[in-house]
């Protein structure tokens, strides 16, 4: 051991090198698991494949309808776990041509005895359609409220870009409505979610 | 750094020390090695019974044994337990007996740390093991532990869970540190990177793969830890979370996870075949070329666990084809350990036994992989008993037969004895014999539709499975037969010699058997 003793000074000092770099590569390992989360929404965001569709649409130039093509959205409506609310789309589906700005209308109405908020979190299918469906009004931009026993109508105004592919000929809208507490739990019953769109 | 020196001067002439602090504050590789094979074999037996448990109830259909929710914790729990518990832990004990003799150094590069990782790991098993027993029951979401199961309708005793896996995560990356410590810095003169054995280069490259992804484990965890307990939404759809969001970070840690569990298996068969050859391995290169191949592959691979959440086109046919391209880096490996073994002197010792039932079983399952990889495929296969066939295929087999291997190999330099050469041809054919009866049947169960992780079954099931659960108590009793082997083997048993495989190359052959309590305290020169 006594003729090693040089060598282990350095071999300490090496030693110590391998660790800081180990150590920087762990915490950049975590961090990065982290950043996954801001990348994947970012990734999402762009590519539209997790069905989210975009927040509130700013029509950059005036929409040139598209009569000759017909494109059917259906709409879906469910609830989050242990949320009593009924909700329901006025119409299962319309036809609309690309372009134009329609309008549909969700129903939602609280039977519980007290002051509720729900907020509704969209999905498309199929995903390869979402950057194409535009929101220009819709509830799921906001959390609603609702008294015990009120009911609401909820608009919902979109336009289906022109640039849809063509082999899609059918869009899914569905939205789960969740649970959000009662409004003293929750600060600002109108606060926006981020990415709820 | 001297009187560290001083104090391994002294061991020296004393040799361990007495009683229970021997173990509790060793710094010696090769105790530390002990006690990690020692605590993996009984976390080996433990996540078995609990296997025994799974195939007890699914012996008839019907519920006869166990409730579902307990069936639930039972699969959960011996998938967590195989994986951090056996499997893994294994693997260090042999880095730690075999690294130092291998590479000739006289200890881990970091002794201290090295009582510390080991010693955390039971601790972390011990909150593991004690959410069973919990009001609510312990973890029951399966042991990919998938959010919004684990974290919204998780039992209360999930945060233990989280709290478990924090602290084996902490103490694999100090093991994978002090592995690539000890491989860069301990080498002992001449021994070049490119003449490292085939065993020190696996464990070097797992050692990296464990610190990339383990910290991604703990990271997606925490967030569980958050959304449970602090009102985060990272995978809570009504707060903007998304849960498909847990199942990219997940298997972004899972993928490179399985080849953890086996590339160090790689390295231990590739001596093993080489010295019952009686040739030199064919292809060394190419052997470490294929290795890490394999390890940079298996981190664009992993949504081929998750084809039926929805992925785009584009992007199933990207993990699908980059999932076929390990094909290639694994068929040369298994290329190479024919070639070796092609006109060889051979012998079918324990230890050759275990490697051949490796090669040949272990392809076996790399092509139900295969299978699985191919996206259209996947749809029908996903979540069924096919899947459970494919991985217990590449683990049993794999991870479990490498081990054997490895355990039957070393255990004439460990402890100084010959173990029992009948029995232990006797241990494998009972392993082998049971383990293709408990798991083979469920390919034909999985691709007829059974669904995994559910504690009953429909009747046309019924013999598959009844056939399943006859190889499986088989495969579980053969294990006893191998712990009677080992204690006989430490007991005594015909004197083994410094080198008692004649094929056998290595700098661990230089040494006596049984090796020292301290060995290369002058490095050897490698030529």
């Amino acid at each position: 051991m006594a003729s090693q003793q040089p060598d282990s000074s350095s071999a300490h000092r090496s030693n110590a090198r391998v660790v800081t770099w180990c150590m920087a590569g762990v915490v950049g390992m975590f961090a990065f698991g982290f950043a996954l989360v801001p990348l994947y929404e970012v990734f999402c965001e762009i590519t539209g494949i997790n069905g989210k569709t975009g927040g509130r649409y700013e029509a950059t130039a005036p929409a040139v309808v598209d009569e000759s093509r017909t494109v059917t959205v259906q709409f879906l409506a469910s609830t989050g776990p242990d949320m009593e609310w009924e909700f329901r789309p006025m119409v299962r589906s319309v036809d609309v041509h690309p372009g134009e700005s329609v309008t549909v209308n969700y129903f939602a109405s609280n039977p519980s005895a007290v002051r509720m908020v729900g907020q509704a979190v969209p999905s498309l299918s199929p995903s390869e359609g979402t950057l194409y469906f535009h929101k220009t009004e819709c509830f799921c931009f906001n959390q609603q409220p609702l008294d015990a026993g009120e009911s609401v109508e909820m608009p919902l105004v979109f336009i289906v870009d022109p640039e849809l592919p063509e082999h899609i000929t059918k869009l899914t809208l569905s939205y789960t409505l969740y649970d959000q507490g009662q409004p003293a739990a929750v600060s600002g019953a109108e606060k926006t979610i981020n990415n709820n769109g | 750094m001297s009187a560290v020196a001083d104090t391994h001067a002294q061991d020296h002439h004393h040799g361990p020390a007495k009683g229970i602090s021997r173990w509790l504050l060793t710094t010696n590789h090769k105790d530390i090695g002990s006690m990690y094979l020692i605590f993996s074999f009984a976390m080996f037996l433990l996540g078995g019974s609990m296997a025994m448990v799974i195939r007890a109830e699914l012996f008839q259909p019907g519920l006869q044994i166990v409730q579902p929710e307990f069936f639930n914790q039972m699969t959960t729990m011996h998938g967590l337990i195989m994986v951090f518990g056996a499997v893994m832990p294994a693997f260090v004990g042999l880095a730690n007996w075999m690294l130092p003799l291998m590479v000739g150094a006289p200890d881990m590069a970091l002794p201290r740390m090295n009582n510390w990782s080991f010693w955390l790991l039971p601790c972390a098993f011990l909150i593991l093991l004690s959410t069973l027993f919990m009001e609510g029951g312990g973890p029951n979401f399966g042991w990919t532990f998938y959010a919004p199961l684990s974290t919204t309708y998780g039992p209360p005793s999930t945060t233990f869970f989280i709290f478990a896996i924090h602290i084996m995560g902490v103490s694999s990356i100090m093991g994978a540190i002090n592995v690539i410590a000890t491989i860069l810095n301990m080498r002992a003169p001449g021994m070049t990177l490119m003449k490292m054995p085939l065993f020190v280069w696996t464990w070097l490259i797992t050692a990296f793969l464990l610190i990339a992804v383990m910290p991604v484990l703990a990271g997606v965890v925490t967030m569980m830890l958050m959304d449970i307990n602090f009102g985060t939404s990272f995978f809570d759809a009504s707060g903007g979370g998304d849960p498909v969001l847990f199942q990219h970070v997940f298997w972004f840690f899972g993928h490179p996870e399985v080849y953890i569990m086996i590339l160090p298996a790689f390295g231990a068969i590739s001596h093993i075949v080489a010295a019952f050859s009686r040739k030199p391995l064919f292809g060394y290169a190419s052997m470490v070329y294929a290795v890490g191949a394999i390890a940079l592959l298996s981190f664009v691979v992993w949504a081929h666990h998750m084809f039926t959440v929805g992925i785009p086109l584009a992007g199933q046919l990207f993990f699908m084809y980059a999932t076929m391209l390990i094909a290639v880096p694994t068929g040369v490996k298994v290329f190479n350990w024919v070639t070796t073994m092609f006109r060889g002197s051979l012998s079918f010792e324990a230890p050759m036994l275990f490697s051949v039932a490796f090669i040949i079983l272990f392809t076996i399952g790399g092509f139900s992989g295969l299978m699985l990889a191919i996206a259209p495929a996947d749809f029908q296969y996903h979540d069924t008993y096919f899947v459970v066939a494919h991985f217990h295929y590449v683990l049993v087999p794999g991870a479990i037969f490498g081990i054997f291997a490895s355990a039957y190999f070393w255990l004439p330099k460990w402890t100084g004895h010959m173990y029992d050469e009948t029995l232990a041809q006797t241990h494998f054919w009972l392993s082998f014999v049971g383990m293709n009866l408990a798991f083979f049947p469920m390919h034909f169960l999985g691709l007829a539709g059974m669904p995994r992780r559910i504690p009953d079954y429909a009747l046309q099931f019924a013999d598959f499975n009844m056939v399943s659960s006859i190889g499986a108590f088989m495969f579980g009793a053969s294990q006893l037969l191998f712990l009677f082997i080992v204690v006989k083997c430490v007991r005594g048993g015909k004197k083994a010699p410094a080198k008692p495989w004649e094929g056998a190359e290595g700098l661990e052959w230089t040494v006596p058997s049984p090796a020292p309590y301290h060995t290369f305290a002058t490095p050897p020169e490698v030529k």
